[in-house]
């Protein structure tokens, strides 16, 4: 689903990223970790072609992210559900408008989709805040509204970028529990946390491989973890 | 093909995808109001253009290379006096036809002024010989030196000739006319590109979310577009019929009047400024199109 051959990034400065291959299989489950500002976010970033890599070559379904253009990667994103780590909403908009937005943004009518966005809010536990300004939410319902909107066009990868950063244990189970549905549903999840009890917590359930990120380097953590 | 498509949707609207954008508040106004003066000015211009337009073809109608020479004589002298006149406008340089009035002419040119019943015969009226120039023109000061030689009673009028450089000046008025209305355009585009800028450098974030979400560049730049065009057209609707009002409610006087009192718009030419703000929406649609690309390609 998602290979990377060689990929090295950086922001200017040296080299954030250097050396990366690894290859996402089709309905598996990864975790990231690593300390903050190891380059999490970064390596999210260059799987779903919000930023290109410096070398190497990173390919999402079998297509080269240099050959992209912006239509292309804006094709991409509709197969991939990203989870922001700031969730990223529009503030002007309610929480099921803002879930439905990648609908409306692919010229899908939001309203033959009703069901499937009610449907979706009930799932996440947001029906009542439906029709709530964003800024308006807790973290926990902000995280909840993000995972709605990533999955509503049924994509086939989930990434995950600190979907349980601000919100207490119990949240963070509720949220843990809502990606091994996705992935138990056939679909590929990337998930960054710092979060090692909840990788811990995630291993009773599926069977997630763990990636850590240090000094620019990936490497597959092992199961002493 | 595409672009009609765009255009189209913009007319019909599109709610829904025009809330993507937040209210993009002092913009917008700004369109409005620029569009709104910018087709007043249009207005004017337009109307500038048509009544030195109208100005230009009637002087240059009068004109049309011919001069009168007016033969007053006692009444047994004036056949001899026409021959006369006839005979030094045969060697005039510059002439090409020469033609003396008949009485029917002579009447439908007076009864104007003295009625239909005016007893031709008994009075002292005038004899008319009509000149008709050839290429430059004939030199009039000769042609009039010669006539006080030869002909007494002749008199030389050809006053038309006086207007030839002010029609060449209705004539540039015209041009400049048509030459404010491009302009106006252009600054009309220029503030336009610029409110848009502003607008889309304002919401980049919304762009950012937009994007995360798969959102195409056209969908985001449509967002945009659409607003202004819309703000632009209204504004210059506005602008346009505040304009028409004040061109109306210009104080009449009669056609002949001249340039001032005859600044106003006349039978078919009233369709025109119905053209401001369809322009005013077509070059706010090219113009927030441009700025908009122009925006997404550098917020990469
Ligand atoms: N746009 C940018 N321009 C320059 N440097 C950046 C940019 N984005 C991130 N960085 C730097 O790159 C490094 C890695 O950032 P990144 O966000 O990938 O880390 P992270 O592992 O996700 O951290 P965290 O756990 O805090 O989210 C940081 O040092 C950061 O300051
Ligand atoms: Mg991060």
């Amino acid at each position: 689903m998602i290979e990377l051959q060689d990929v090295a990034y950086s922001y200017g400065g040296g080299a954030l990223l250097s050396g990366i291959s690894m290859t996402l299989a089709s309905g598996s489950f990864h975790f990231l970790t690593g300390p903050s500002g190891a380059g999490k976010t970064t390596f999210l970033k260059l799987c779903y072609g919000d930023l290109l890599a410096s070398s190497g070559q990173v390919s999402v379904f079998g297509q080269d992210a240099r050959g992209m253009d912006r239509d292309d990667i804006a094709r991409l994103r509709r197969r991939i559900g990203v989870v922001h780590q700031d969730c990223q909403f529009l503030d002007h908009l309610s929480v099921a408008e803002n879930v439905a937005l990648p609908l409306g943004v692919s010229g899908k009518d939001a309203r033959t989709e009703m069901q499937n966005l009610t449907d979706l809010l009930g799932w996440v536990g947001m029906s009542k805040q439906m029709d709530a300004l964003p800024p308006s939410l807790s973290g926990g319902e902000r995280q909840r509204a993000a995972l709605a909107r990533a999955v509503i066009m049924d994509p086939e990868i989930i990434i995950a970028d600190e979907p349980t950063g601000n919100v207490d244990w119990e949240m963070s189970l509720r949220l843990l529990t809502l990606l091994v549905e996705l992935n138990r549903m056939g679909k590929t999840v990337l998930v960054a946390t710092h979060d090692l009890n909840l990788i811990r917590a995630a291993k009773a359930e599926v069977a997630a491989r763990v990636l850590r990120i240090a000094n620019g380097d990936i490497q597959l953590a092992g199961a002493d973890l | 093909m595409s672009r009609l498509r765009d255009f189209w949707l913009i007319l019909r609207g599109d709610p829904e995808a025009d809330r993507v954008v937040p209210p993009t508040g002092f913009t917008v106004r700004l369109t409005f109001f620029s569009s709104s003066a910018m087709a007043f000015l249009a207005v004017f211009a337009l109307a500038l253009s048509f009544a030195t337009g109208r100005l230009a073809d009637r002087w240059g109608s009068e004109l049309a290379r011919s001069s009168t020479i007016r033969i007053s004589a006692p009444a047994g002298q004036v056949e001899q006096q026409v021959q006369a006149t006839l005979r030094v406008l045969e060697t005039t340089p510059g002439v090409s036809e020469t033609r003396v009035l008949g009485e029917d002419e002579q009447r439908a040119l007076l009864e104007p002024w003295f009625g239909p019943d005016l007893p031709l015969d008994s009075l002292p009226i005038p004899r008319m010989v009509e000149v008709i120039e050839a290429g430059d023109g004939y030199d009039s000061e000769g042609l009039r030196l010669r006539l006080r030689a030869e002909v007494p009673g002749a008199v030389l009028d050809d006053h038309t000739r006086w207007r030839r450089p002010l029609i060449r000046a209705a004539d540039r008025l015209r041009l400049l006319g048509w030459v404010s209305i491009g302009l106006i355009g252009a600054a009309m585009a220029a503030m336009i590109t610029l409110a848009a800028q502003s607008a889309l450098s304002a919401n980049a974030q919304v762009i950012r979310v937009l994007r995360l979400v798969g959102a195409r560049d056209v969908y985001i730049a449509r967002a945009f577009v659409r607003r202004f065009t819309l703000r632009a057209f209204l504004g210059a609707l506005t602008g346009t019929i505040l304009g028409v009002l004040a061109v109306v409610l210009l104080p009449s006087a009669s056609a002949e009047g001249g340039f001032l009192t005859g600044l106003g718009f006349q039978g078919s030419h009233w369709l025109w400024p119905l053209a401001v703000p369809l322009l005013a929406a077509v070059v706010a649609f090219w113009a927030t199109r441009l700025a908009a690309f122009h925006a997404l390609r550098e917020l990469m």
